[in-house]
């Protein structure tokens, strides 16, 4: 019917699955994240590392290009170009980085302009669940977070994998799996915090700055602890040191040292056990969803 | 007729106190009134049929299902709610497509139908415009296009004229008017409103407290109320009462001085007014004043305001 015929009539069409109807919202939300022309920069400037290190992984397999570049095994004594677990886990906490300030810029708009707006009711008056519109919000960080972290990641690792042959494949596989499964492990983790501080705080800047508050107040929180205390534990506030123990338990890095003291020269306090940091982990992602579920609501009850 | 909306003891509890109690009734009117006064009830029924609020006990059913089955219900609804409720960054068309995607239509026919329901709604010239630069009448008239854009059988609509001017008022009264008379939806309209409710509802349940007050079939009152006619004339005698009781109606004359009569009359549903001008003018008898009242919704609300026993209207 044109549009210009005023005339009620009633829709008889097809429907879309109702399993994958949630994936409407990261389509819409994406479309407004590549207008900003600033945040599509500082999506590009995400890739560098990806550039840099597929530089490094091709020169470290081309003996023309090492000898074109005057590079010895002397001259190579920090082992740049030595690929293996070491090298995707440096490169894994560049994109770890990025993906928090992607997270700390996206995220407080993703929920609080809807609850802010009143919008709730009209998704949720629709055959549409508290639980598909967290699924679609999450899914708008998944997609943006995928695309910097194991993405890039495996890409790399395929190339090396390409150039380097099975042999090598077969003694780092390892890394790939660090690379997917640490990945999912950050993203659920950011996803989570920065849709429940979306949720509770309505103003952009002071989500982003509640994101990295409640960083750097585990991070505090955790020393504060130890000096008082003289054990680690209290570093199971401080999420980035536990996503980073997490990894490198991922990556199975043999450390000569601990973290701990390999961050803080501290000899005597030994980092917290793996399990700790994933049971934090598991704890953090919790909470958060009991957040959304609080607030994530068609109406409130004013008691 | 079907009912729409069947309420079997319906209670609901928000916040520790009962907010509906014990509500039974079968609506079936092509548009339904919830009539109260602020904090009767009515938003929290609403907010019940779409699966927002759990009842404690008893049922609420719509076509036949239970509102617990939210999803499968929700297919079919169309809601307006009360208070703001929009995406202000998006434009007026984009908004009412994400609104019908998100009610399973695909992106084309979810943008077709977005535009018609824009022209619809008399939204068309506005539609590439941003929400948030809309006026208080935009946002409600775009809160009814997102309601009707994927085409349901139940639209709900809290307080739809609310914060209008008089001509933004008549435009959305209009609207839901032309919505019910097309015969495709069956409207429910929440409102505190008599006027807004008595001009678009066939049907009226009217809340009080958390209760049916009342269950008034407007269309079966209006035609109930038509049949008194109260007549101040000159000349009436016995025979032009004969002659009106020869019409089938009940008649009764009053002298009311200086030569006037008064005269009742209650019209059977198959005579029409003009037949007692007819038989009037056959008698010559002059039709001095006629007073055609009705019991207006004013009436039955405030009714229904005061009565502290049982429901009226057939609960």
């Amino acid at each position: 019917m044109a549009v210009y015929k005023r005339a009620y009539r009633p829709y008889e069409g097809a429907l879309t699955r109702e399993r994958t109807r949630f994936l409407v919202m990261p389509r819409y939300a994406l479309r407004e994240v590549f207008e900003s022309r600033l945040l599509v920069g500082f999506l590009a400037l995400c890739f560098a590392p990806v550039l840099v290190q597929a530089a490094i992984v091709y020169v470290g397999n081309s003996p023309a290009a090492k000898a074109l570049l005057g590079i010895t095994p002397d001259a190579d004594r920090q082992g740049l170009f030595v690929i293996g677990a070491e090298f995707f886990h440096a490169f894994f906490v560049a994109q770890g980085v990025l993906a928090f300030f992607l997270t700390a810029w996206v995220a407080p708009v993703l929920v609080a302009p809807d609850l802010v707006n009143g919008a709730l009711p009209l998704y949720l008056s629709r055959p549409f669940s508290r639980a598909d519109y967290v699924l679609g919000k999450a899914a708008v960080l998944f997609i943006l977070l995928s695309g910097i972290t194991w993405v890039p990641g495996l890409a790399v690792f395929g190339l090396q994998a390409g150039l380097a042959g099975p042999g090598w494949v077969a003694t780092n596989y390892r890394s790939a799996v660090a690379i997917l499964a640490g990945a999912l492990v950050w993203i659920a983790v950011l996803t989570l915090l920065g849709l429940a501080i979306s949720a509770w705080v309505r103003w952009r800047l002071v989500a982003s700055g509640a994101l990295f508050a409640i960083f750097f107040a585990g991070t505090a929180f955790g020393e504060i602890w130890r000096a008082a205390v003289r054990d680690s534990w209290g570093r199971l506030a401080n999420l980035s040191y536990m996503v980073e123990l997490v990894w490198r338990n991922l990556f199975a890095l043999d450390l000569p040292r601990t973290l701990a003291q390999e961050m803080l020269d501290d000899r005597r306090v030994a980092d917290p056990p793996v399990w700790a940091a994933w049971l934090a982990l598991s704890s953090v992602c919790a909470a958060c969803l009991w957040l959304l579920s609080r607030r994530l609501k068609a109406r409130e009850v004013v008691r | 007729m079907a009912p729409v909306i069947e309420l079997d003891r319906l209670v609901v509890r928000l916040g520790g106190r009962v907010v509906l109690d014990g509500l039974t009734g079968a609506l079936s009117g092509r548009a339904i009134g919830l009539l109260g006064p602020n904090g009767a009830g009515k938003s929290t029924l609403l907010n019940t049929l779409l699966g927002f609020h759990a009842p404690e006990s008893g049922t609420a059913r719509i076509f036949g299902q239970a509102v617990g089955e939210a999803k499968a219900l929700r297919r079919l609804i169309g809601y307006m709610p009360e208070n703001d409720a929009f995406i202000s960054h998006l434009t007026g068309v984009r908004f009412v497509r994400y609104m019908a995607e998100l009610a399973g239509l695909p992106p084309e026919p979810a943008l077709e139908r977005a535009h018609e329901a824009f022209f619809y709604v008399g939204l068309g010239e506005a539609r590439y415009r941003k929400l948030g630069t809309y006026s208080l009448g935009m946002k409600q008239l775009a809160k009814l296009a997102q309601a009707i854009a994927h085409g349901p059988k139940l639209l709900l609509l809290d307080e739809p004229t609310n914060g209008l001017d008089p001509p933004a008022r008549l435009r959305m009264i209009r609207l839901i008017r032309e919505i019910r008379d097309a015969g495709q939806m069956h409207i429910v309209i929440s409102s505190h409103l008599l006027r807004d409710v008595e001009e678009c509802c066939e049907e009226v349940l009217i809340l009080k407290d958390g209760r049916v007050a009342a269950l008034v079939d407007l269309e079966a009152e209006r035609r109930a109320n038509r049949k008194f006619v109260e007549l101040e004339t000159l000349g009436a005698d016995d025979a032009f009462a004969s002659a009106i009781e020869g019409l089938g109606c009940e008649c009764a004359v009053y002298p009311n001085g200086a030569g006037l009569s008064r005269v009742k009359v209650v019209l059977p549903e198959a005579v029409e007014m003009r037949e007692l001008f007819r038989v009037a003018a056959s008698h010559d008898v002059q039709v001095r004043r006629m007073n055609y009242r009705r019991d207006s919704l004013e009436d039955i609300f405030l009714a229904a305001m005061k009565e502290e026993g049982g429901p009226r209207g057939g609960l």
